[in-house]
């Protein structure tokens, strides 16, 4: 069974210039231990579909509907303010691109992970003190025991990102979200924290959505993806059929747009053209259709339905993409 | 060929000299670049590339060390000779929004340029600035927009815009799509390779991604702790790094590809970078080097000479490692 199961998912904002449909009709399954990708560009919903998974989509301005949203067999939708709480934290955690500003720069670094010690873990003060050791040489800040009285700021970027992952990781949960988490971080240091979070997802079978712009990275880390745009999911593919046999336009574009330092060094790269859509009065037809190279005469007919290329793979695309060989 | 830009023994010191504490941010650096050509900087965080690039427009004044340009050595030109010559030197920064002024509309910002060196005075300078807007591939109507109006990669076309109108021969990019979606990125990248193959510019491409530094440069410098630690042309320094710290960095970066990526050997740096402040002796990469000896600690290592264009600063590679 799944451990995250999501159905329809509409989160909507309402703005002065009318209501934004930040993530319109998203569904999908995160089994135990999978490392799911989200990938798509700015403003595609990737954020914001994770969000209204932790249930912190400040309501109003948003609104968050779906058919089902169900986690480790709660209704994620028909939790109370305190109740979400308790679950974040506890059971699922959020991993974000600044760790600045999801650090409190006033509080030792000791502090903010006793306190989520002791309030989760309901341990005492000492107890709490020895698993924040624990889990910080976990995560690989040497000297953890010295380390726990610095502050936010005598930590380098990458350090900060760690601590943030240990404080995440404090009360073993169940599902860790990284939002753009290493996005901020240089390449070394990028490669330190994907390789912990390999070795979380193995030996704890921790499922993790992993969010990022950065193919490359989902490529290392994840087992399947779905690449979203404009507030949906456009396609879905175990990792290896993504990159095979990418057939959604968008999918096709990002990959294109991709500077590689592997393979025959190319003289053009060939962007996505244009700008990402209005989320206000979207098309009735493919969001993508006003910037894809691989438009049909269908594309300008009707919305493009979901097309089931089997193995677990499907993409919403009326184009048949010749790359189509395993 | 004669180089447009030469540095010689460039350093770029932070803090009172000679004292404990100061911040040798570059320290001893070389290179040229020829007309038309692009040398790529790249490095991590505080590994002073970034500096290097301010500290060849004179944006921060070189401690000590050549820049010339044309003959002219720019450490040594006065404020009036300066303003005149950074008509030929531009820079564009990572943070296109942050380098616009939010109160001047595009057009103002694009003329703004124009007026400061008087260029395109009277009637021809509302031609010339649509016929830039153009070149970068921006609507006229864009003109009377402000900047909190545009998206990332528009606010970054006029950014060049600006550094365009005055007719620039050198751009100093620093990090000018670091902050951009892919899509965009690429749409950027293929704009200021146009550029350069219209108006022959010569860049100096700072990034810390190597991916989008082999697509834009001819030559590769690679920085670590203010120093350069290795320089090859780009097709040998990607196909065949030597210094132990650019071969870490081209296994850190992730390819696109799940079936490569599960082949590719990973080169993990224990640790962060040291503090730039009080750096390691010899070799200031021996302390996340995973092929490290005892000699590495006594001295700063010599280049070596891997082809004619190709040099790494490690005593290892004489042993032939």
């Amino acid at each position: 069974m799944a451990l995250l199961a999501i159905r329809n998912l509409r989160t909507r904002f309402a703005t002065d210039r009318g209501t934004v449909r930040a993530v319109d009709g998203v569904s999908f399954d995160l089994a135990e231990g999978e490392v799911l990708g989200l990938v798509g560009e700015s403003g595609s919903g990737k954020s914001v579909t994770a969000l209204s998974v932790m249930r912190l989509v400040p309501e109003p301005p948003g609104q968050v509907t779906a058919d089902s949203m169900s986690f480790d067999g709660i209704d994620l939708l028909r939790l109370s303010e305190a109740q979400a709480r308790e679950v974040r934290g506890a059971s699922m955690a959020m991993v974000f691109q600044d760790p600045m500003r999801s650090l409190n720069p006033v509080l030792s670094i000791g502090r903010q992970l006793v306190e989520v010690l002791q309030r989760h873990q309901k341990l005492d003060r000492p107890a709490a003190r020895r698993r924040a050791i624990e889990l910080l040489e976990m995560v690989g800040i040497p000297l953890a025991e010295k380390r726990l009285a610095a502050y936010p700021h005598q930590f380098s970027g990458g350090m900060r990102q760690r601590v943030m992952i240990a404080i995440a990781l404090s009360c073993n949960p169940r599902l860790l979200i990284a939002d753009e988490a290493t996005t901020a971080l240089d390449v070394t240091i990028q490669a330190q924290i994907v390789d912990l979070v390999k070795r979380l997802t193995r030996e704890r079978g921790t499922s993790v959505i992993w969010i990022s712009h950065d193919l490359g990275v989902v490529a290392n880390l994840c087992d399947r993806v779905n690449v979203m745009y404009a507030g949906r999911i456009v396609e879905s593919a175990p990792i290896r059929d993504l990159f095979h046999r990418p057939s959604h336009g968008y999918t096709l574009g990002l990959l294109g747009s991709t500077p590689r330092i592997d393979g025959p060094a190319l003289r053009r790269l060939s962007p996505i053209e244009g700008l990402p859509p209005n989320l206000i009065d979207p098309l009735p037809l493919c969001p993508f259709l006003p910037r894809c190279r691989v438009s049909v005469a269908a594309c300008r007919e009707r919305a493009p339905e979901r097309r089931d290329l089997g193995r677990e793979h499907w993409a919403s695309c009326f184009a048949e993409l010749n790359q189509r060989t395993p | 060929m004669t180089a447009l830009l030469q540095v010689d023994d460039l350093r770029v010191h932070f803090g009172p000299a000679g004292a404990p504490g100061t911040v040798k941010a570059v320290d001893g650096i070389s290179f040229s670049v020829e007309r038309g050509r692009t040398l790529g900087l790249v490095g991590e965080s505080g590994c002073g590339k970034s500096t290097t690039g301010y500290a060849i427009l004179q944006l921060v004044r070189p401690t000590t060390g050549r820049v010339l340009y044309g003959g002219t050595d720019l450490c040594r030109a006065d404020a009036t000779a300066l303003r005149r010559l950074r008509r030929k030197l531009q820079i564009i920064f990572q943070d296109a929004h942050a380098s616009l002024n939010p109160r001047m509309p595009i057009g103002d910002l694009v003329g703004e340029a124009l007026d400061i060196h008087g260029l395109y005075k009277g009637r021809a300078r509302a031609g010339r600035i649509h016929e830039l807007l153009d070149l970068v591939g921006l609507a006229g109507h864009l003109i009377e927009r402000y900047p909190h109006e545009l998206s990332g990669g528009q606010a970054q076309r006029v950014a060049i815009c600006r550094a365009l109108a005055v007719e620039p021969e050198l751009i100093v990019c620093d990090e000018p799509v670091s902050a951009l979606d892919v899509s965009i990125q690429a749409q950027i990248v293929n704009l200021l390779q146009d550029l350069q193959e219209r108006l022959g510019l010569t860049y100096i491409f700072i990034s810390h991604d190597l991916s989008v530094v082999r697509h834009m440069s001819d030559q590769v410098a690679v920085m670590y702790l203010g120093k350069i630690v290795e320089m090859a042309g780009k097709n040998e320094i990607y196909a065949a790094p030597a210094h132990p710290y650019t071969k870490a960095l081209m296994s850190a970066i992730p390819v696109p590809d799940p079936d490569s990526e599960a082949q590719r050997q990973r080169v993990i740096l224990a640790g962060d970078l040291p503090n730039p402040a009080n750096p390691p002796s010899g070799c200031r990469f021996r302390t996340r080097c995973p092929i490290a000896i005892e000699a590495c600690a006594a001295t700063d290592p010599p280049p070596h000479d891997i082809s004619t264009s190709h040099w790494a600063k490690c005593i290892r590679l004489a042993e032939g490692r």
